[in-house]
């Protein structure tokens, strides 16, 4: 066993027993604290696939986000009212389960990320970086104006949706549903990686020129990467919005777009559980400083920096050691 | 300078926190760090004054930033309803965070007592017997505005606001009370920065006044550049566009501007000198419109704690919703939907030596309710 | 809509393009030569902004305000140059984007710890106040027509450094070929120092032009900052003229943009809702320049390389 899949097994090890503690020790705060942790990571962990095996920086991944977010506000707010979304030509109902939600999410989100990539991968570098920050604003301001579902204020969903079979409002049974699918969306990435896909992408990434010579076509790789990307980070986002009970254009914001970088960067770039381990050491991180000191954000940004200027290959580098796909 | 007043109020928290006999737990969740930290810093510490002035030491403070963000204002509420177990909430700025952390909490049992943000929803369908807003409802000062602008004799005015919903409310709460004829609405973007535009198509109407509202940093970029645009337009809005933090950064653009509120340092009720002078001492600043709400949400929640038992909540409530204290805006009652009836007082921006302020020239409106009550059955 | 309206507000874009400018000449000239992109280029035009509003205060002038932004802004670039960014060109734009982000991070917090949390004054000096009658009769504002002015000479001044100058040869060089110039005896390290400071510099004026009419608080560089990157990926990154007409693109499709919007859709909607989706569609009206720009050359107006 290589001391990455140790750490990457104390890590899954650690979001099991530490909520389980919590239940046990009645710290149901440590729980949502965990929930966030995890569900974070996810958005992160659909990052991953572009960023990390495809390189593409994509710094307006909170789009999908808050499209996901959106998707679970919308049509829970028509569940809630009791008015329908739509009445022409077909009438659609809003709804509070979770798995029609998860779908619709899915969907709209990878909708999104199908025309953003097609328009965005024409541009690569810093280029590529500028314009998925440019749609992320777009739809930030756009839903700032959208009168309709709250503008600015968003829209709140006075009870989380439901799961068959659970109930989603113990806050350890809505955590068990996010991990699992987290856990689910790792084991995707992990088959990715090793699938023919996964390496003509990360191939795509390092020599062009030697994928199109064997007949393939980057920029379809690529949009198939960054496709379901988004559609991982959508489904991140209406979970998200479920924890809060709440979404609002925040979740579109440019700041959430380099959160997730920085997640991701954290805890190892193209590490299978970078974005996990970036995610949970962020909220833990944001959680303690906190309460500590008024001006956290200055030691914050000083341990970021740290970590970038010092600690190459982010936390699991410096345990692990270099990567051992690194060729 | 700053260090140190924050020093002395976490020493304050502190203190109060340590205390054996703690009986009412409150969570305070504000903002206190990024652009809109001003404000959060101004109900925090009118709100400890007021605790620490009432000598109690029953009374335990938890203390979080919500750095502006909804989702962890939302995430913070549940730590204080999970891990802290406060009975009490308090000190959120936004009401877009209010609307994401209030109907939750309130629907677990605890009680809320804003100490700004009214939104309409909480105070018409969505009002919820423990939430109770010592400040107003979103509309009110525009509301006033608009009244006193008939009054007066203001036949036709220029609206503007910024395109988000506190802003179009805004709008909406002047025209409700407003009976001359409104010259064009103008809709900002919510951040904006530069208002030349803006300012060329006020000059271009013919209206007899300019009605605005553009909260912190926007409200002082606009000021700045209309004084010096040469539009002559006279300036009207509410009080949140011209509070004391602000000023200090408008300097003399802003004076003769008049606004709406329903506090003002030199406002000759009870208490109220007394209040200013000691949060000068407290804090070596002019309190602040938020400061006075932050001060009277601490009265307010001392005294139902001297009638009440927090434990039993009918009986807190009930105590909550007398409002038996000395609020410096003078009197002071909550409406059936737990939304304050009070005098909206008109001031005028001026000089004092060296400090540009507010100075009250008149009664807005008396005994001023929201339009949304009758929406709520509580 | 009359003609002097619009051609006043034809100048207001132009004004809010030359000042963006100086913003976007620093970002995209250290990203020509060294190669980075720098997020916390914000933080330096908050902190010309702070440092002039600080110095004004305390001599009461203007003109003081804006050597204390031109050298404080410089002084911030040339020491997180030294500590920080000189350990990040060889590293790629990932690392640079997340330590930059840091640096925002420590200078926002940093500014309030310093300066606490109200926003400082700082106002139009007494000698440009007030108003102009321009020909034709129309009104404008002394100060901004001053900032058209004194950008323009910035640009020239810029444009005249690096095409006329020993130094500006070595910024040409290093944009085309680092490992040349190094070999030719010229100190790169050094040279680098001062590209940097020169865009902090740049950066702070700016800061403390517009902190006159505007809020000098926390934050303030952040929003600006996303336009300045807008402009250089619309002009191209790494040409100063690039910069030049994506900053005065930027400029007029705000600034008119908000003007005539609401006004088109009043045409076919009523009028509340038209300046309402007027206003939420300018609000998006650079962001969808921008991706129209870049879908149609990928990679900007001027630029030559991704």
């Amino acid at each position: 066993m290589s001391r990455e899949t140790l750490v990457n097994l104390t890590m899954l090890a650690g979001l099991v027993l530490v909520p389980l503690w919590a239940l046990w020790a009645d710290e149901p705060f440590t729980i949502t604290l965990a929930t966030r942790a995890v569900i974070l990571a996810l958005a992160a962990a659909g990052l991953n696939i572009a960023l990390g095996i495809g390189g593409l920086v994509s710094l307006g991944h909170a789009v999908f986000f808050g499209i996901g977010g959106y998707a679970m506000g919308v049509l829970a707010y028509h569940a809630q009212t009791y008015t329908p979304l739509m009445e022409a030509p077909v009438l659609i109902e809003g709804t509070k389960s979770m798995p029609v939600i998860w779908l619709v999410a899915l969907v709209a989100s990878a909708l999104a990320a199908f025309v953003i990539g097609l328009l965005s991968l024409r541009t690569s570098g810093v280029y590529f970086i500028m314009i998925t920050l440019a749609f992320g604003q777009m739809l930030f301001f756009f839903t700032i104006s959208w009168a309709r579902y709250g503008g600015e204020d968003g829209i709140s969903i006075y009870l989380r949706n439901g799961f068959p079979g659970l109930n989603t409002l113990v806050p350890i049974q809505f955590y068990a549903l996010c991990l699992t699918l987290l856990v689910l969306t790792l084991a995707l990435t992990a088959a990715l990686m090793r699938s023919p896909f996964g390496l003509a992408l990360n191939a795509a990434r390092q020599v062009p020129e030697r994928v199109r010579a064997v007949g393939l076509d980057p920029f379809r790789l690529r949009l198939a990467a960054f496709t379901l990307s988004g559609a991982i980070t959508g489904l991140a986002g209406a979970l998200f919005a479920d924890l809060n009970r709440f979404v609002s254009p925040s979740m579109f914001s440019w700041q959430l777009s380099g959160e997730f970088i920085v997640f991701i960067i954290i805890g190892g770039t193209a590490r299978l559980f970078g974005p996990v381990v970036g995610a949970v050491l962020f909220v833990a991180l944001e959680h303690w400083l906190g309460g500590i000191s008024a001006y956290w954000h200055i030691w914050f940004g000083l341990l970021l920096l740290g970590i970038v200027l010092f600690g190459k290959g982010g936390v699991i580098g410096m345990i692990a050691g270099r990567a051992r796909t690194h060729d | 300078m700053t260090f140190k007043r924050l020093a002395l109020a976490t020493a304050a928290a502190a203190a109060l926190a340590t205390s054996a006999l703690a009986e009412v737990k409150v969570g305070m969740i504000t903002t206190l760090s990024g652009g809109g930290a001003s404000l959060g810093l101004d109900v925090r510490d009118g709100f400890l004054l007021a605790l620490e002035q009432s000598g109690r030491d029953d009374i335990e403070v938890v203390i979080e930033d919500d750095q502006r963000k909804p989702d962890v204002a939302v995430q913070l509420a549940d730590k204080m309803v999970q891990s802290e177990k406060v009975d009490v909430l308090t000190g959120i700025i936004w009401s877009n965070l209010a609307m994401a952390v209030v109907p939750s909490v309130t629907a677990q049992g605890k009680f809320y007592l804003s100490p700004n943000a009214g939104p309409s929803q909480l105070a018409g369908r969505g009002c919820h017997q423990n939430y109770f807003n010592v400040a107003w409802q979103n509309d009110a000062f525009y509301e006033a505005a608009g009244s006193w602008a008939s009054e007066n004799g203001i036949g036709s005015v220029i609206l503007m606001a910024p395109n988000y919903p506190a802003g179009v409310d805004g709008i909406t709460g002047f025209k409700r009370f407003f009976e001359g004829t409104v010259e064009d609405e103008i809709y900002t973007r919510l951040g904006q920065t530069d208002y030349a535009a803006e300012i060329a198509q006020i000059r271009a109407s013919e209206a007899e006044m300019l009605f605005y509202f553009l909260p912190g940093g926007m409200g002082i970029s606009f000021m700045k550049q209309y004084s010096g645009s040469g539009a002559e337009t006279p300036v009207m809005g509410p009080a949140f566009s011209f509070d004391q933090g602000i000023l200090g950064a408008i300097g003399e653009a802003a004076l003769g501007v008049r606004n709406t509120a329903h506090w003002s340092k030199d406002l000759d009720v009870p208490g109220n000198a007394d209040f200013v002078a000691a949060f000068e001492e407290a804090y070596g600043r002019l309190p602040s419109l938020y400061a006075a709400q932050g001060y009277d949400t601490g009265l307010l929640l001392v005294s139902a704690v001297e009638t009440a038992d927090v434990s039993d909540p009918d009986a807190f409530r009930a105590a909550l919703k007398a409002a038996d204290f000395q609020s410096v805006r003078g009197d002071f009652a909550f409406a059936d939907n737990h939304h304050p009836i009070q005098d909206i007082y008109m001031r005028e921006v001026v000089k004092e030596g060296d400090v540009v302020t507010n100075r009250i020239i008149g009664t807005a409106a008396t005994e001023h309710t929201d339009a949304y009550g009758p929406d709520c059955n509580m | 809509m009359t003609l002097i309206l619009l051609v006043e507000q034809v100048l207001n874009g132009l004004q809010f393009g030359i000042m963006l400018f100086l913003l976007a000449a620093g970002l995209t000239l250290i990203f020509g030569v060294m190669g980075l992109i720098n997020l916390a280029h914000g933080s330096l035009y908050m902190i010309g902004a702070f440092c002039a509003a600080a110095a004004a205060a305390a001599t009461g002038s203007f003109l003081l305000g804006l050597v204390a932004a031109l050298a404080g802004a410089a002084a911030a670039g040339a020491l997180i140059e030294l500590l920080v960014i000189r350990r990040l060109y060889a590293r790629d734009h990932l690392d640079q984007v997340l330590a930059t982000f840091a640096l925002i991070l420590i200078f926002s917090e940093g500014t309030r710890w310093v300066f606490g949390s109200f926003p400082l004054y700082l106002d139009v000096p007494e000698a440009l106040a007030g108003p102009v009658t321009l020909p034709g009769g129309i009104q404008y504002p002394l100060y901004r027509l001053t900032l058209i002015g004194a950008g323009l000479s910035v640009a020239a001044g810029l444009f005249w450094l690096i095409a006329r100058t020993r130094i500006g040869v070595q910024i040409r060089a290093g944009e085309n070929d680092r490992e040349m110039i190094a070999a030719l005896g010229v100190d790169i390290d050094r040279l680098y120092t001062f590209v940097f400071a020169l865009g902090a510099a740049l950066a702070g004026l700016a800061g403390a032009l517009v902190g006159a009419i505007q809020s000098v608080q926390v934050g303030m560089g952040e929003p600006v900052l996303i336009l300045a990157f807008v402009t250089i990926v619309i002009g191209g990154i790494g040409s100063i003229k690039g910069a030049l007409v994506g900053a005065v693109l930027v400029g007029l499709t705000d600034t008119l943009g908000a003007l005539f919007l609401p006004a088109l859709f009043e045409l076919v909607m009523a009028p509340a809702a038209a300046t309402q989706t007027g206003a939420a569609l300018a609000s998006m009206a650079i962001y969808i320049l921008m991706a129209g720009v870049l879908i149609w050359r990928p990679t900007g107006l001027y630029g030559a390389r991704a």
